[in-house]
């Protein structure tokens, strides 16, 4: 299953599961993330339901391309990484 | 005489006191993160804080206990956006302006909208009415790539005036069943000359009421100062020495004869006129400034003071104001003199009594 994992500076805010989800969209392995964390939800993601303009994530290592629908497929062994982006100061 | 002061910066919230007569630093808040506004404590202790979290987002805090221990409420946020809609994308980009009236409060977004809340921040409402203005799509930014609200002055249950750059001033008298435009008599020089008395192409850069004669109010803008006696229904325009440009503006509480502003040589050099920190005070609704230097630095100085960063109390008397390169002064007799604070902030956002 694919695995999800969070920057660490996200938890100076709120905690951050990680963990392998049966997800096979990105938008499905956040939202399993946010089931244990609801707060986490709007660290990620704005009120529209997209990236935030200054996150940026990773699928086993191919930058994601889908930033507002977030359909990007998941593999079963991709491993997902939620990073700030440098652009955010 | 007050003896607490709050400063919202790029680097955290930062509480002041002043003890045997001196200002300084008290107590941090939110180290390391951008806050772009504050409201002080109520009788209770309540306190607000909004934060701009550089990746992600905006957030909203609460105190009880004024500044001692925070948590996080909700945020003001946009609905679903429809397909389509013309204008800003319906995000929120930073909180610009936190007010309260009673109960109510208040908070001004980039981009332009009006958010209410009722319930201590549980939930946030958005002003549809003037979210909805046919004209707000085409509303500019000032400063910022989105058109944004900076100023809220509500006054008594229904009346609240909004300050926008750069779409001029907005009120309403019926609680937001309905919005006018209020920037009559203000000038652009920044639009072609047809468009120069354009209301809603005014570049309000700050605005402030007198809480005791609350019909004048007080406006620094992008070119100009102005000032209206009735309320918003029309603008003055005012000149004062070495610069009419600035950012920020305190009202006197009591005296709606008397204003401070603090000059910048113009928009495209956003320094004090000649390396010399100065506030401009008048004393006779306009008709005359004073140049106030005493105590602030007069050469080698490139500080500029942000539309929020000029504070008047409640006594009229004591004034403080921070600078966008973390400078902070502090005076007790209206402006007369100044005192440096003994530190080096992050640059400020807002500074605020209370």
């Amino acid at each position: 299953m694919p695995h999800i994992a969070f920057t660490s500076q996200l938890q100076r805010f709120t905690e951050t599961p990680e963990l392998r989800t049966a997800a096979a969209t990105l938008r499905d392995a956040l939202d399993a993330a946010f089931e244990a964390n609801p707060r986490l939800r709007h660290y990620v993601l704005d009120e529209q339901g997209h990236l935030r303009q200054h996150v940026v994530v990773y699928i086993s290592g191919r930058r994601v391309a889908d930033r507002e629908a977030l359909t990007d497929a998941l593999a079963p062994d991709d491993k997902v990484y939620v990073l700030q982006a440098l652009t955010g100061g | 005489m007050v003896d607490r002061a709050w400063v919202a910066s790029r680097k955290g919230l930062i509480e002041l006191r002043r003890r045997a007569g001196a200002w300084a630093v008290q107590r941090t808040s939110f180290v390391g993160d951008p806050v772009s506004m504050l409201l002080p404590p109520d009788a209770s202790g309540r306190m607000f804080a909004a934060l701009n979290l550089g990746h992600f987002g905006v957030k909203l805090h609460a105190s009880d206990d004024a500044g001692t221990s925070w948590r996080e409420v909700t945020a003001p946020a946009f609905g679903p956006q429809p397909e389509g809609a013309p204008g800003s994308a319906w995000k929120v980009v930073m909180v610009w302006a936190l007010e309260r009236r009673g109960d109510a409060l208040y908070a001004g977004t980039l981009p332009g909208a009006l958010f209410k809340s009722t319930d201590a921040a549980q939930t946030w409402r958005l002003d549809d009415v003037l979210w909805n203005q046919p004209g707000r799509p085409t509303w500019g930014g000032g400063g910022y790539d989105t058109p944004g609200i900076h100023s809220i002055s509500p006054l008594g249950d229904d009346t609240v005036l909004l300050g926008v750059s750069s779409a001029g001033a907005w009120i309403t008298h019926d609680a937001g069943a309905t919005w006018n435009q209020t920037a009559h008599g203000m000038r652009a020089e920044y639009m072609p000359p047809e468009q120069a008395y354009d209301p809603d192409a005014q570049d309000p850069h700050a605005i402030a009421r007198c809480a005791a004669q609350p019909d004048v109010l007080w406006c620094q803008h992008h070119n100009g100062i102005f000032r209206s006696t009735n309320g918003g229904a029309r603008w003055d325009e005012l000149h004062a020495p070495l610069s009419s440009f600035g950012f920020a503006v305190a009202a006197h509480p009591a005296d709606p004869q008397t204003a401070w502003f603090v000059p910048a040589v113009k928009d495209q050099c956003r320094i004090p006129v000649d390396c010399a920190l100065v506030v401009n005070r008048t004393r006779d609704g306009g008709a005359s400034f004073e140049t106030l230097r005493a105590g602030l630095p007069q050469q080698d100085c490139y500080d500029l003071v942000y539309r929020h960063g000029l504070a008047v109390a409640d006594d009229g008397l004591s004034l403080m104001m921070g600078s966008t390169t973390g400078g902070v002064w502090a005076s007790d007799d209206a402006g007369d003199h100044w005192t440096a604070l003994p530190a080096r902030l992050p640059p400020v956002y807002a500074l605020r009594f209370g």
